[in-house]
């Protein structure tokens, strides 16, 4: 099962608005890539954590999930620049990787989906001279953080049931006899939600949405 | 997702007085027809619609909102056209899905309420109230902001639920919306229909669903085959499928 990105709050981190909040991720990392000295590096590791742990009381658990998910590549990039470069190149390297991962962790957990969905509509909002409605883009991203799980679960689900019958569960061949039912599930589900949408009124989605907000 | 054009301005014309009409309605899948020699008036609070798989009873759901167009005939709900005036038509009629998985398109459970709210352009004021209103009285206030894919399938299908009353449609269409739940979940969506103000259409396999219910169709190789109280059609069902 997916664990939950938003962890509701009303501390300082939560309450910035998530433009400025990506803005200072994306400073972060020219930050770290231009001024790769340890000092800053562990610096900014630092305060990364003290806002996430600290200041937003972010779960230490939610933020170690975020690690693990890199833990792999961390490895072989630690064990990689120790030996062309040494321990200190090293140090600095993971520590800046992991200095943005946890950034883009606080990001996720302390914004909830509807404005980072709301922030893509005003980006988009010029396009609307173009004939692009920004609330079916923002649907569109909503849509996709929503469906996700449920593709993950669904492919779960075949993989069990193939395991069940005695199927392979690893493999090539494990990835191809789960995919084409897969396919087929999502390609059924998709029409179920084209009519959920069509049933829920998307079609009438306000050419100026700003009105109603 | 179908994006049609609806230039009529149909509320002029309606006429909540009339109900749901089909009036010789028949629909064909290309040239294998699912319903066929339809004509009915439903105006009671409570229909129900039972049938063997394949019947054509989701077809007949379908063809309540507008979701599905006959190929044949016309469907009017509150003297509105289903084809010329689809907006409006599922302005009034609310559908729930058998699956809620497919009707819950936003990731968190509040967003997902708000989300017919925001297609009518409802203010954010009077929607953050309607949607509190909703998650409350379907005792999911508590999870107003977690992700829907991690509810119960109980507590889904009351989501799928809440988001459509929060549209306050005049009459809601269930798609056998208690076949994926356990006893006690389906207990429950079964109390919450019961209690609704508004009129339901319910298609359904689950007969103690419709014990209550002031009409149902049994619907039999795309036809109705029985059409009166509860315990007259279930009982007429019964014995249609005892005898295969």
């Amino acid at each position: 099962m997916t664990a939950p990105l938003y962890v509701a709050g009303s501390s300082l981190v939560h309450r910035t608005p998530a433009g400025v909040k990506l803005l200072l991720l994306a400073a972060l990392a020219v930050v770290l890539f231009v001024f790769p000295t340890p000092a800053v590096v562990l610096g900014l590791l630092l305060l990364v954590l003290v806002l996430g742990l600290g200041t937003a009381g972010l779960p230490v658990a939610l933020l170690l999930r975020q690690v693990r998910v890199v833990a792999v590549f961390l490895v072989l990039v630690f064990g990689i620049q120790f030996f062309v470069a040494g321990v200190v190149p090293a140090v600095v390297s993971v520590a800046r990787l992991l200095a943005l991962v946890l950034a883009a962790a606080v990001v996720t957990a302390t914004t909830p989906v509807s404005a980072m969905v709301a922030l893509v509509e005003r980006v988009c909002a010029p396009l609307r001279l173009f004939g692009v409605r920004p609330a079916r883009v923002g649907l569109v991203i909503a849509m996709a953080l929503r469906f996700l799980p449920l593709v993950a679960e669904r492919a779960d689900r075949i993989r069990e049931a193939q395991a069940a019958r005695g199927g392979a569960v690893r493999g090539l061949r494990a990835v191809t006899t789960t995919v084409v039912p897969l396919v087929v599930q999502l390609l059924q589900l998709a029409h179920t939600v084209s009519e959920a949408l069509d049933a829920r009124g998307a079609a009438d989605v306000p050419l100026h949405p700003e009105a109603a907000r | 997702m179908r994006f049609r054009r609806d230039p009529s301005s149909p509320s002029a014309v309606a006429d909540p007085a009339r109900g749901i009409e089909l009036l010789g309605v028949r629909h064909a899948y290309g040239e294998r027809a699912v319903l066929d020699g339809l004509d009915l008036r439903l105006t009671e609070h409570r229909v129900g619609v039972i049938g063997a798989n394949g019947s054509g009873k989701s077809t007949l759901a379908r063809l309540l909102n507008g979701l599905v167009v006959p190929t044949e005939g016309r469907v009017l709900v509150d003297g509105l056209d289903t084809r010329s005036a689809v907006r409006e038509v599922r302005r009034r009629v609310g559908f729930v899905f058998q699956d809620p998985d497919a009707q819950i398109v936003h990731p968190t459970v509040a967003e997902d309420v708000a989300f017919g709210l925001e297609n009518q352009g409802v203010p954010a004021a009077e929607r953050a109230v309607r949607v509190a209103e909703v998650l409350e009285r379907y005792g999911l206030a508590g999870h107003a902001d977690h992700p829907a894919h991690l509810l119960s399938g109980g507590q889904k299908q009351l989501l799928a639920i809440a988001g459509v009353l929060v549209m306050r449609p005049a009459r809601i269409v269930f798609d056998e919306p208690t076949t994926l739940l356990d006893l006690v979940n389906a207990r429950r969506v079964a109390r919450v229909i019961e209690e609704l103000p508004q009129a339901v259409v319910v298609v359904t396999h689950d007969l103690d669903l419709l014990e209550s219910f002031d009409r149902v169709l049994v619907v039999d190789a795309g036809r109705v085959v029985e059409d009166g109280p509860a315990e007259q059609s279930v009982r007429a069902y019964r014995k249609l499928m005892a005898d295969r």
